[in-house]
């Protein structure tokens, strides 16, 4: 590790080369940078002016009692300068009570690199730009020093393409293929998580306390319910931690996940209580991360039948595969609350991915207007279907990236929807169509063409609202 | 985040990708791609160039996991490397096609071997200041970005004006040896013949 040659300049374990010029060993001993080899070496000039907003000016030196050390003398200010007497010769030789003798060499030195920063005040700096006519080895590193500011920069904003990386993956795997490859499925959830990560790589700590509205489409009114970014990843955690479980992995919330099953809701609450304990907003984020990470490769290990596997999901249950797929869902229109809270661009899915996304909600829609129907809340169907027979349909078409045509079952899940029984049409954008099932459109107002059966489509468009939830 | 993954990370994440496991090479991407993109763009100022950068590298990597030596420092600074050495392997290489293409008029192989230089600290500082110690980060950012004193950024950072200073010279104590090239990058005595072009180069 730390051998003397061939030393990695890429490894932060290894600072190496600067000496802290603290140590017995340091070469500035008193007079070592003495007069004799001061004579031509340039005035080296500040490398831009000072901070105009400096602090009060120090005070005139207190004559200062010999052998009376302070820990003033140690932070050094230009007015401590004539402390103590152990560190220069040559500098404490001012006895003239009207010009404060400039401070020792030791402190200078350790101004070195507020003064190339241009952050000391102006009495420091003239000490230490008089000091680096006579001190060859603090004039070197003062040099270096004021070079090393030069390669200081505004970072640039990191914002990678979020398709380089399928491209990078890809292109990799196509030099040499997996042996334990993930499953095409988990690409959505694995393509959104990567992309709010990304987002959240840029944060800072006020960013994290950012305030989060969630709204999501309740029965048939709109709620909503205020958190935080870190809320918002906390949230994620939470119901990511149901796929976990129903994986055999630990619950993210340990000790305080609710006791005995618990849906999105329930466990959300309790990882907001469990938050509330005033841990820093950044802790949410590895958790998440690891956890996403996990799955990916736990159901890469899993085998085949790992994509059936039903996920409890409160009150109903979806494959492993589709589980995925609404994580991802979920995951997308999450990262979009969360850019909008603190402005940042975001992207949808790709065309591939919001397809899958659209293609579930639509699949989802019969069992739902079931359930509402149920519930009262949506029109009794005309007459009963035998179980793959031919129903009523709905034709839902989807435009933009990612769209297609589907054909929504009305009269019962187990019906069949098809283009011949078409009783209403609506169409729409793949955009629009998932801010509604996220629930972030009123149901209402989010068709942009529709004709046939008026009662059909606002049981659709509900019942697409109604997939939403917190 | 991720700059201080443990040894037994870097280890670990060997072992998985020697194995040929996809979702290892998902996770080695989200901790270093914006490591390797912005090195590249930074000796190349190109994005797309970047693009292409991240793609070789990543794609060496998943190839020639067992050319990581961890004896050799962090997979993060070996990443750094090559990522580092492939960028200015292409700059090389454009120059001299440039020269090709300009005759007379292209730069001078010294011209070129000064970008390079230019290039390769800019790199080296970047690395260097994502990589040091948070505590000599954060008051660089203060006394340099936010324009503080090392008074206020002491006060800023509830240090002493003393340890405040000593941290703006080490970090940028730390920041100087981006100038150092004689040593950069070090050549590993046993690497094996790289495959992909330009990552035996030494610069």
């Amino acid at each position: 590790m730390n051998g003397s040659e061939g030393r990695d300049p890429y490894d932060p374990r290894e600072p190496g080369g600067p000496r802290d010029g603290q140590g017995p060993g340091g070469p500035q001993g008193p007079g070592s940078g003495g007069p004799s080899r001061s004579g031509g070496r340039p005035r080296i000039p500040s490398p831009r002016t000072a901070a105009e907003d400096n602090g009060p000016l120090p005070d005139a030196p207190p004559p200062a009692a010999p052998g009376v050390r302070t820990d003033a003398a140690e932070t050094a200010d230009a007015a401590d300068a004539d402390a103590p007497a152990d560190t220069t010769g040559p500098d404490t030789t001012g006895p003239d009570a009207a010009t404060p003798a400039p401070p020792p060499h030791r402190v200078l030195k350790s101004l070195l690199g507020a003064w190339a920063l241009a952050a000391c005040s102006a009495e420091e700096t003239a000490a230490v730009e008089t000091h680096l006519t006579d001190c060859a080895a603090c004039a070197d590193e003062a040099l270096r020093l004021r070079d090393a500011v030069g390669l200081l920069h505004p970072a640039d904003p990191l914002d990678l393409d979020p398709l380089l990386r399928s491209r990078v993956l890809e292109g990799c795997l196509g030099r040499r293929p997996a042996r334990i490859p993930v499953p095409g499925w988990t690409a959505p959830y694995d393509a959104e998580t990567a992309k709010l990560d990304a987002l959240l790589s840029d944060m800072g700590e006020a960013e994290w306390r950012a305030p989060v509205r969630l709204r999501w489409f309740e029965g048939e009114r709109p709620a909503e319910r205020r958190t935080t970014v870190a809320g918002v990843i906390g949230h994620l955690m939470a119901v990511d931690g149901l796929v976990a479980t129903a994986l055999g992995l630990g619950d993210p919330l340990g000790a305080a996940a609710p006791h005995g099953p618990a849906g999105p809701t329930d466990r959300t609450e309790a990882c907001w209580q469990a938050m509330a304990d005033g841990r820093s907003p950044h802790a949410t984020r590895g958790p998440w991360r690891d956890q996403s990470h996990t799955l990916i490769r736990t159901v890469s290990f899993a085998g085949r039948g790992v994509a059936e596997l039903p996920v409890p999901y409160g009150d109903v249950r979806l494959p492993m595969r589709d589980s995925l797929l609404d994580r991802a869902f979920e995951c997308w229109v999450h990262a979009g609350d969360i850019a909008e809270a603190v402005d940042y661009p975001y992207e949808p899915p790709v065309a591939g991915h919001l397809h899958q996304m659209v293609d579930l909600a639509a699949r989802l829609l019969p069992a739902v207007l079931a359930g509402r129907r149920r519930a009262g809340l949506a029109t009794p169907p005309r007459r009963l279907v035998e179980a793959g027979a031919p129903g009523r349909t709905l034709h839902l078409e989807v435009e933009g990236a990612g769209g297609g045509h589907w054909y929504i079952a009305l009269d019962s899940p187990g019906a069949l929807g098809t283009p011949d029984r078409t009783v209403a049409h609506i169409a729409l954008d793949s955009i629009e169509f998932c801010q509604l099932a996220a629930g972030h459109v009123p149901p209402q107002e989010a068709v942009a063409g529709q004709h046939g059966e008026q009662d059909a489509i606002r049981d659709v468009l509900f019942a697409t609202a109604s997939l939403s939830r917190l | 985040m991720g700059h201080d993954a443990p040894p037994r990370w870097d280890r670990r994440m060997q072992q998985r990708l020697a194995r040929g496991e996809a979702a290892a090479l998902g996770e080695l991407y989200d901790r270093f791609a914006s490591l390797v993109h912005s090195l590249a763009r930074r000796v190349l100022g190109d994005e797309t160039a970047a693009d292409r950068i991240t793609r070789e590298v990543f794609g060496y990597i998943w190839e020639n996991p067992d050319s990581y030596d961890p004896k050799q420092g962090s997979l993060r600074s070996w990443v750094a490397q090559l990522a580092h050495r492939q960028s200015v392997h292409r700059l090389r290489q454009a120059g001299a096609a440039s020269a090709l293409d300009r005759g007379a008029d292209a730069p001078g192989p010294a011209e070129t071997e000064r970008q390079i230089r230019e290039a390769s600290t800019a790199a080296r500082a970047d690395y260097i200041v994502t990589s040091m110690p948070a505590p000599l980060r954060a008051a660089l950012e203060l006394a340099y970005f936010q324009r503080r004193d090392y008074r206020q950024t002491a006060a800023d950072l509830g240090v002493t004006e003393d340890e405040a200073r000593r941290r703006l010279r080490l970090g940028l104590q730390l920041l100087s040896t981006a100038h150092n090239h004689r040593t950069l990058p070090p050549a590993p005595p046993a690497e094996p013949p790289p495959r992909g072009p330009g990552y035996g180069r030494q610069l």
